[in-house]
């Protein structure tokens, strides 16, 4: 039987760009180029490799975000995933973790899955937690934050290098896992895979193909609120000094000043 | 007065430093009461009660050790339930964020991750976060259930407020996902003798600039004379030059100590996340256009190879 991969990609604000808040207290997604975040490429790169060493294994990328996260999809398309799944809706304008990961599991079921793969965080949001609540709704084994995963006769294995200790972990399919940016570079859309992916079928949901109320997410039902965000006042100009041969004394000088030394 | 639960982060009984200041946050909502899980648990009490733990829940199975994040969820939430504390907070670490995330869809509530401060506030505890590399800081709050709140560590002063800290089992009934997710073993990470970078007072760190592992010397050098910890830029980690346990920033840890020194980093966005809510900074490069420069209170323009030598000799002899 086919292995169905689910990978769960997010479309963000450029971070190399000029980020700002709505007036709303949402992320403004019209000032900046928006991309899929970096993070999720990664998962997408995991999910080629493991669907290459199977025999017959099957990649969906999805993504919920609004219209323009078509981009995301595509991209990870033309890395070489086989179909991709959109979900759409103007009422799930901004959903918080929570909510995200309540469609995510709702879309994710429906779509039927054996193993998730998600990125370790969002590049704008960076919480690092939808893949935990994926796992926690689907009642599946997490099996998180991976540098090295594999899959094998339904066992998906992988290493997590935590604070304090590097642990191998082990767990039964259908399991969730996230990998991190030590997990192996991503590989680029070759000039096929872009003109592949544009044939490739992208498949639309709103809440009511999901049975998902829209009270339960959006601004509306999200679980948390931004009561006000400020621009960090930008630091007051410091000393900037060449070093002509004392650079290092005058550095001593200035954090004997301050009474680090 | 309302009870706050604190998860306690510690190793073999020896609690962390951000769990001491999670203490100090939880007395401005409430009681802070510890939940405190594994081998050592009940070791932690003392330290816990000298700041500011009314009560310490203890628990201790195997399915701690032997199973991922899952049985500890378990207990958390077997905390909650008897206690229906106002709050619940739980240290910044990867592992503390997916704990409470959770325990906050078992019980209904909002999450916050990643808090800077804390306050009471009328509708409940608010949090600062600081959000898009920290060129925003935003005050947030939960508004449904009970606020779930992970802090990150550095967040605040370590203030000792003598409590009871009275040890009580917690009785924790593990749920069937507890044991999904085996882990099959453990390679502990070698101490270094160094603080532990997320809690270092001082951080000193090196990037491409400095040009192979073997002249990290240099920057741990410096890092000694100042009993500081030793960080990397992504650059560095990539190369293989030092581990990724030291990389700062997006992906790795994110820093605010009270001096962060950058040598040879360019200063990348990717960067800056992890660092930009350190106090003081200062940073050696030799291009004076690199946008670290932005950042500094103090900057030198200069080789890496020169100025920081200088520097560690300097200190040394300063500090006799
Ligand atoms: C999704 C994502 C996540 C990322 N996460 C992280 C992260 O967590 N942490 C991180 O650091 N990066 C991260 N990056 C990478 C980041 O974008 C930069 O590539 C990286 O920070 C650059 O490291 P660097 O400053 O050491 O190297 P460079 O940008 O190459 O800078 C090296 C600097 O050293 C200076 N230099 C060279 N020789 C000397 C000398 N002899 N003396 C003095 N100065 C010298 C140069 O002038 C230059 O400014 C991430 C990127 C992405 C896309
Ligand atoms: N809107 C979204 N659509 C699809 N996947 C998402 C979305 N938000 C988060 N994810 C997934 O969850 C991971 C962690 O996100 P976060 O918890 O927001 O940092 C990301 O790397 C994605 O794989």
């Amino acid at each position: 039987m086919s292995l169905r991969i689910v990978v769960t990609v997010k479309y963000v604000p450029d971070a190399t760009g000029d980020r700002h808040f709505a007036d709303d207290l949402t992320v403004d997604r019209d000032d900046v180029d928006g991309l899929l975040s970096e993070l999720d490429e990664y998962a997408v790169e995991q999910a080629l490799q493991i669907a290459e060493d199977a025999d017959d294994a099957e990649i969906t990328v999805l993504t919920i975000g609004p219209e323009d996260a078509k981009d995301a999809l595509r991209k990870a398309l033309s890395m070489g995933a086989d179909k991709a799944i959109h979900v759409e809706d103007d009422d799930l304008h901004g959903t918080d973790a929570i909510g995200t990961s309540l469609v995510l599991a709702k879309a994710i079921e429906k779509a039927g899955y054996d193993l998730v793969i998600s990125g370790m965080a969002s590049t704008d949001g960076t919480m690092g937690v939808v893949p935990a609540l994926v796992a926690e709704r689907l009642g599946v084994p997490q099996v998180t934050l991976l540098s090295e995963v594999s899959v094998e006769d339904g066992t998906v294995k992988g290493r997590r290098d935590g604070d304090s200790a590097s642990e191998q972990l082990e767990a039964s399919l259908p399991a969730v896992v996230s990998v991190t940016d030590q997990s192996g570079e991503a590989r680029y859309p070759s000039f096929k895979g872009i003109m592949a992916a544009k044939k490739k079928p992208v498949t639309a949901w709103d809440l009511s193909d999901l049975d998902i109320e829209a009270e339960e997410v959006g601004l509306e039902g999200a679980y948390t609120v931004v009561d006000s965000a400020a621009e960090r006042p930008a630091r007051t100009a410091g000393t900037i000094v060449k070093d002509e041969g004392e650079g290092g004394k005058q550095l001593a000088e200035f954090l004997a000043g301050q009474k680090f030394i | 007065m309302a009870e706050v639960l604190v998860y306690v982060d510690h190793v073999d009984g020896a609690v962390r430093k951000p769990t001491l200041e999670l203490l100090t946050l939880a007395r401005r909502i409430g009681e802070p009461v510890a939940v405190a899980l594994g081998a050592g648990a009940a070791d932690t009490a003392a330290a816990l009660a000298e700041h500011g733990a009314t009560r310490v829940l203890t628990a201790d199975a195997p399915e701690f050790a032997d199973y991922l994040v899952v049985p500890k969820v378990d207990a958390l939430q077997a905390a909650y339930e008897s206690v229906s504390p106002a709050a619940v907070l739980i240290p910044s670490s990867a592992e503390g964020k997916e704990i409470a995330a959770r325990l906050a869809v078992r019980i209904g509530s909002g999450i916050i991750t990643d808090a800077v401060d804390l306050e009471a506030g009328d509708e409940g505890p608010v949090a600062t976060q600081s959000v898009f590399a920290a060129a925003f800081s935003t005050k947030s709050r939960v508004s449904k259930g009970t606020p779930v709140i992970t802090v990150k560590p550095n967040s605040a002063a370590v203030e000792a407020a003598p409590a009871a800290g009275a040890v009580e089992a917690l009785s924790v009934t593990f749920s069937d996902q507890a044991t999904g997710t085996k882990i099959t073993s453990r390679t502990p990470r070698e101490s270094t003798g160094r603080p532990e970078l997320t809690e270092a007072a001082i951080v000193v760190s090196g990037g491409r600039g400095v040009n192979g592992a073997e002249n990290f010397t240099i920057i741990e050098a410096l890092a000694d004379s100042l009993g500081a910890a030793v960080g990397a830029s992504r650059a560095a980690v990539d190369a293989g030059w030092y581990p990724h346990s030291n990389q700062v920033g997006q992906t790795g840890k994110s820093v605010s100590p009270q001096l962060y020194i950058a040598s040879g980093i360019s200063g990348a966005i990717q960067h800056r996340a992890g660092m930009q809510t350190s106090k003081t900074i200062v940073a050696v490069n030799k291009d004076a256009e690199a946008p670290i420069f932005d950042l500094v209170d103090y900057g030198v323009v200069g080789d890496l190879f020169e100025v920081v030598p200088q520097l560690t000799e300097e200190i040394k002899t300063r500090k006799g």
